[in-house]
């Protein structure tokens, strides 16, 4: 056993470069779905009918496809209309485009509880617009989405290891190629499990720091 | 005419005439028509469901009446073109932007400061210089006696401390025409008399004021001109002086029974 982890220590800048992969497909991706997520909550929001039909349609889509058929269809079926992405921008796009539904979600949920009245108050006071939304509505959305967004990056990290099926150089795609080529599988996956729960308790701490800004405003 | 502070050539900073609004058949507004003045300050007074807010309401367009025009300085709010066309939300904001209020459960912003709250408005909305902007507020924090909770937010404040911001927060926008919706009323009796001597002060110095209130010793020392309301209609109108101790009208009188000797 002491064999199989000093041959894991011997690949470490694999698991490493992994784990920056990993670690990075989530970040971005959960920045660019947070905020498409928030223009996407506008729609969801608007009293037009019409545009709450269409964004809420794409929302439940989005839903109700498993993450891993949404990557195939990125990046076997996209080429075939022309949109041809390398593997890593592949895997981003499928996460930006699934997690931005679950942010629109999260967001339009905050957004119908807040209390109207500040709302109503910034009209009177000559908000509107696109101003009122950045401005009044979506800083109080933010401070009180905190803990659903850190459980949607714990999902986004766990999601980016489907990214393996495309060949996307991620921590689970390394830990992989590594129990193949030295066949020590348990070593491997028992500390690619470590290192993904790390990052669980990086977002944690995260989740726990907007908590403490957002408590000083309650 | 016992309109008596009106004078004839006074400009009517507000002039609200012959306003009707019905939520789902019930008459909430029945042809209201009240003018204020420059420098005055108006006490609308009333029952519970008189309509007092949502004519407030209507001044702002926050609610659009049914009928009835609504005149900021000569300037018609919420209809444009001889009043067929509805204003866009830009236009109604150029007009909303000319008046302050302060709401009965304060609505300040919770995710900004005490004095982001105050130049929030006059810097995103009037695009006023924001280093102009925060010096103004600042000596509205100190006129309303709470300097030091300049970088506080909002729900570390009692509510007498709250409805102060909310006074300088209207005020920083330098409002033709300050309306204010029972500011003291959801505030603990003993921090109603802050808010009320920030109030007067603001009278005294001349702000153009429309207050909703159930202070009657407010409405009595400081306004120009107090009105009655009920069921969506204006029963009386006149000075205080003549309005408290001798009304016209029976439901007046009704009304100061209930509401000056509880
Ligand atoms: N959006 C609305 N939809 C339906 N009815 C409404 C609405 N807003 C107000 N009303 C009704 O209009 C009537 C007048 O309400 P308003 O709030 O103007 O009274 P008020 O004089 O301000 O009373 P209070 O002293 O209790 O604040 C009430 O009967 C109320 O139920
Ligand atoms: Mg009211």
């Amino acid at each position: 056993m002491m064999r199989d982890f000093s041959l894991i220590w011997q690949s470490a800048d694999r698991l490493l470069d992994g784990l920056i992969n990993t670690v990075l497909l989530s970040l971005v991706g959960a920045a660019l779905a947070l905020a498409l997520g928030a223009l996407l909550a506008i729609p969801l929001m608007a009293s037009n009918p019409v545009l709450r039909l269409v964004s809420r349609g794409f929302v439940d889509l989005m839903r109700c496809v498993p993450f891993l058929m949404l990557t195939y269809l990125v990046y076997y079926g996209l080429p075939r209309l022309g949109l041809r992405f390398d593997n890593w921008t592949a895997g981003l796009v499928a996460i930006v485009v699934y997690n931005t539904a679950y942010m629109a979600e999260i967001i339009r949920g905050i957004w119908s509880r807040l209390e109207r009245e500040t709302i109503e108050a910034a009209v009177a006071f000559g908000f509107h617009g696109w101003r009122l939304v950045s401005r009044i509505i979506l800083p109080q959305v933010m401070l009180a989405a905190g803990p659903m967004i850190g459980n949607q990056l714990i999902q986004i990290i766990k999601d980016t290891a489907f990214l393996t099926i495309i060949a996307v150089p991620e921590l689970t795609h390394a830990a992989n190629s590594i129990q193949a080529q030295y066949f020590i599988p348990f070593a491997t996956f028992i500390t690619a499990v470590l290192m993904y729960w790390a990052l669980c308790m990086v977002v944690e701490v995260g989740v726990y720091a907007v908590e403490r800004i957002a408590e000083r405003r309650r | 005419m016992t309109d008596t502070a009106v004078k004839a050539n006074d400009i009517s900073v507000l002039e609200i005439s012959g306003i009707t609004k019905t939520f789902d058949d019930k008459v909430v507004l029945d042809g209201v028509s009240l003018t204020v003045a420059r420098g005055q300050t108006v006490c609308l007074l009333g029952p519970s469901g008189s309509g007092k807010s949502t004519l407030l309401r209507c001044v702002n367009w926050l609610e659009r009446p049914d009928q009835g025009t609504v005149l900021l300085c000569g300037e018609r709010i919420g209809m444009r073109k001889g009043g067929v066309v509805p204003m866009g939300n830009a236009e109604l904001a150029r007009l909303r932007m000319r008046m302050g209020t302060v709401f009965q459960h304060f609505n300040l912003w919770p995710h900004l400061t005490v004095l982001q709250n105050i130049i929030e408005a006059p810097v995103h909305v009037q695009k006023r210089r924001r280093d102009e902007v925060i010096a103004e507020a600042e000596a509205l924090l100190e006129n309303v006696g709470l300097a030091d909770k300049r970088d506080a937010f909002p729900s570390r404040l009692s509510g007498g401390q709250k409805q102060r911001v909310g006074i300088a927060r209207a005020l920083a926008m330098k409002p033709e025409l300050l309306l204010f919706d029972e500011p003291t009323s959801a505030l603990d009796p003993e921090l109603v008399g802050e808010v009320i001597a920030v109030m007067k002060s603001l009278s005294q110095a001349g702000s153009t004021m429309l207050v909703v209130t159930h202070e009657m010793g407010f409405a009595r020392e400081t306004a120009d001109k107090v009105v009655l309301m009920d069921g969506g209609r204006i029963v009386e109108q006149g000075d205080p002086e003549q309005f408290f101790g001798n009304p016209r009208t029976e439901r007046a009188r009704q009304f100061l029974q209930r509401y000056v000797s509880a």
